[in-house]
């Protein structure tokens, strides 16, 4: 077991599914006793699989002697969880005050059409998932945007095409 | 006890009284939405505020316990400006089709509106947009859900299916099966229970009232209808009478007015399940007892959201379920097949209709398992409200109706039957039966009432001792039946757990899947208080004793049945027609995904 629980981006691609549910249900082992870890699970499950499908959130539920809508009502209230594959790279763009008035919009807006989905959606391709964020912190640099950990500065919506070239 | 005043009203209540029930103790009624007595208090709806002296915000009463000294008022300006404003903000984000709802003179959120003297919908905005999601039983239409959250309770902490819960967050919250998925994919029991607490026309039964009405006016068909036990005790509900109001003649009459051709009761086959199943039972005794093979204990089957249940929950365990198909189903299979015959008509051109407390029966009449020769044995189940609401349609007088018997051969029942809609019922009239038929003495009990097995707790427990048994049965001598009883899905669990763990004392277990049986199924009227769930349950009694037939057994047309076309209980014919057979289904899907 090389990879770390706690690495969003493991060696997920390198283990088998029954390998990745195998370590899942390790997991449900060692919290299925102990009160309000339903969270924990989820998170950590997610950080093995990537997401948290329908099919993997029953095996938790049945693991942990929870009712299933309950289970799936944690992972649909919190944005962290995800039931859908997620893509390689993550891009955040950020729409806080200052991101906003200096044209974070439109980044979006072009983003939409390079990427052809919607927020919150992922590439064909499985290479980008598309989000946005309430600020980022970075708010000097506005309008700015995230890929993974790096920092995109006065990012100008004619260069993102240049921008994902990298990727 | 705890002092307050309210209102200025000195008043004291006992420790751990809300302000809200402290309040209703003392005459004072502060409006409310989500609360519902004995089963739901979450303060999601925030309605029932009121002031606080010292507290910084208005409180929610139907949360906050009282306290010594308090003093609260319940209807001063800023309060009722508070709640006016509350449900304004409920109504921007609900539909305002009232008037072609099924909800529409029977909707809370409607008697609140007019009650706060809201005049106008001030709020216009976005609005939650939801497709309606069809089962065989129950019928949700998110659109008008207020998020109340009294079914998450009901399904959750009461029934302990945890079939809804809120999915998403903020404004797309939406309550429902996981992911919200529909429910005809997911293990829902159709209990309906949640279906019984909705205060708007969010959840609500599947509508055949229709295909009812259709059948009735075919020339064609000959419609034989037949009425639950439960339903006499309480449909007078709808009409205005006084819940626990006995209704049965009313009630026949009712349906032959309405065009029904045959107007049977399914009392006549609860008598005949408990000749079945306390063969049944008797068989399976036997067997255990001469070192045969038997899965006791057996638990019974007339309650299909218990069967739908327990088929999800415990598919291991199927063996224990006793193999007869629920009253209403072995009516109408009589009907296609005995009486049929009798009037020389084509089973495909009769059409039968069972009125029913439940709306899991709209399910079960669906199973592949409920029809002989490719011929339903049900073709229509309306719930005690849906009928109801045909009744009112036809314009019959319900209340001055003149009482009429049921019809025969299917119509005449003992007071065994009657029982069969309160908890213990079952149980209470099988051993009427079997006790006599083993010892030739009648149940040794006062009134016949099998009093440890009565009321509505959730699991009671009896002790049967057999003495001197008649010669056939000499192998029971000395022996003690021990039966269990549990209404509701709650109690269910934990008789299961002990069977599925080999470790279950009893031989005989009754299961209901509504908390204290059928007089509170999820087709009951609308509201099932406490009270109410007493004063029915005291109605079915009395039904009980108000007969000189108490026994199954000595009801002659049962005899009749079995000496014309059944010839012997558990017989060829038998198996054929009254018994059935379970299915596997996965623990949060229809079928097992391995």
């Amino acid at each position: 077991m090389s990879c770390s629980e706690k690495t969003s981006q493991c060696c997920c691609g390198e283990e088998s599914e029954q390998q990745k549910y195998d370590r899942i249900a390790e997991v449900i082992e060692k919290y299925k006793n102990r009160e309000g870890s339903l969270i924990q699970v989820l998170h950590l499950a997610q950080s093995i699989y990537g997401y948290l499908p329908l099919e993997l959130q029953k095996f938790i539920a049945e693991g942990i002697d929870k009712p299933l809508s309950e289970v799936s009502g944690v992972v649909t209230f919190y944005s962290f969880f995800s039931t859908e594959p997620r893509g390689e790279h993550t891009i955040r763009v950020c729409l806080g005050t200052a991101c906003y008035v200096r044209g974070g919009k439109k980044i979006v807006d072009r983003l939409e059409e390079i990427l052809d989905v919607k927020v919150g959606g992922t590439t064909k391709d499985r290479k980008f998932t598309f989000e946005v964020a309430r600020c980022i912190g970075a708010c000097g640099l506005a309008p700015a945007m995230m890929i993974d950990d790096v920092v995109y500065k006065q990012v100008n919506p004619d260069k993102l095409e240049a921008i994902l070239a990298k990727y | 006890m705890i002092n307050l005043t309210i209102n200025g009203k000195q008043i004291s209540v006992a420790e751990g009284t809300t302000i809200l029930e402290a309040a209703k103790q003392n005459n004072i009624d502060i409006p409310n939405l989500c609360y519902l007595e004995g089963v739901h208090k979450f303060g999601s709806c925030r309605i029932c505020v009121v002031e606080v002296e010292g507290a910084r915000n208005l409180q929610a009463s139907c949360m906050v316990p009282a306290r010594e000294g308090m003093v609260v008022k319940t209807n001063t300006e800023k309060v009722r400006k508070a709640r006016k404003l509350l449900y304004e903000l409920i109504l921007s984000d609900h539909p305002k089709d009232c008037l072609s709802c099924e909800r529409n003179k029977s909707c809370e959120l409607q008697e609140l509106g007019d009650r706060l003297g809201v005049t106008e919908a001030r709020f216009e905005g976005e609005r939650s947009k939801s497709l309606e999601d069809f089962s065989p039983s129950i019928t949700r239409d998110m659109s008008k859900c207020i998020l109340c959250r009294r079914c998450i309770t009901v399904c959750n902490e009461i029934q302990n299916v945890g079939i809804l819960n809120a999915q998403n967050r903020g404004f797309k919250t939406v309550i429902g099966p996981a992911m919200d998925i529909p429910l005809n994919t997911v293990n829902c029991a159709y209990c309906g229970q949640c279906t019984a607490v909705c205060p708007v026309g969010a959840l609500k039964e599947t509508d055949a009232i229709q295909d009812v009405w259709k059948a009735i006016n075919d020339k064609n068909k000959r419609v034989v209808v037949q009425v639950a036990p439960a339903i006499r005790a309480a449909i007078g509900e709808e009409f205005g009478l006084a819940p626990g109001t006995l209704v049965t003649g009313k009630l026949a009459a009712a349906l032959r007015e309405m065009g029904f051709d045959d107007v049977f009761d399914t009392n006549f086959t609860a008598d005949l399940t408990i000749i079945e199943e306390g063969t049944e039972f008797l068989t399976r005794v036997k067997n255990a007892l001469t070192g045969g093979e038997a899965a006791l204990p057996m638990i019974t089957s007339c309650s299909p959201g218990w069967v739908k249940h327990v088929e999800h929950s415990f598919p291991q365990e199927l063996d224990h379920l006793s193999t007869c198909k629920s009253p209403h189903t072995m009516l109408g299979a009589l009907a296609k097949s005995y009486y049929a015959n009798k009037i020389k008509v084509d089973p495909r051109d009769m059409y039968v209709v069972s009125i029913m407390p439940c709306t899991a029966k709209k399910f079960e009449i669906s199973r592949p398992e409920m029809q002989n020769n490719g011929v339903p044995n049900v073709d229509a189940v309306l719930t005690t409200r849906e009928l109801a609401k045909m009744i009112k349609e036809a314009g019959i007088d319900f209340v001055n109706l003149k009482d009429i018997q049921f019809d025969n051969p299917l119509g005449l029942s003992s007071g065994a039957a009657d029982i069969f809609g309160v908890t213990g019922g079952v149980t209470e009239a099988a051993l009427r039966t079997v006790y006599e038929l083993v010892t030739g003495r009648e149940l040794p009990f006062a009134k016949l009432h099998v009093t440890p097995v009565v009321g509505l707790e959730q699991i009671k427990t009896a002790d049967i001792l057999i003495e001197n048994p008649v010669e056939a049965y000499k192998f029971l001598d000395g022996f003690t039946v021990k039966v269990a009883v549990t209404s509701g899905l709650k109690g269910a669990k934990i008789l299961l757990d002990q069977i599925a763990k080999g470790q279950s004392p009893y031989h005989f277990i009754e299961v209901m899947g509504c908390p204290g049986g059928c007089i509170s199924g999820g087709g009951q009227p609308r509201p099932t208080t406490p009270e109410i769930r007493k004063k029915r349950l005291e109605a079915i009694y009395q039904a009980d004793e108000g007969k000189q037939l108490r026994k199954s057994h000595e009801n002659e047309y049962i005899t009749k049945l079995y000496e014309e076309f059944l010839k012997k209980p558990n017989g060829h014919k038998s198996h054929e027609l009254l018994h059935t057979h379970y299915t596997q289904r996965g623990k949060f899907n229809e079928y097992l995904s391995k």
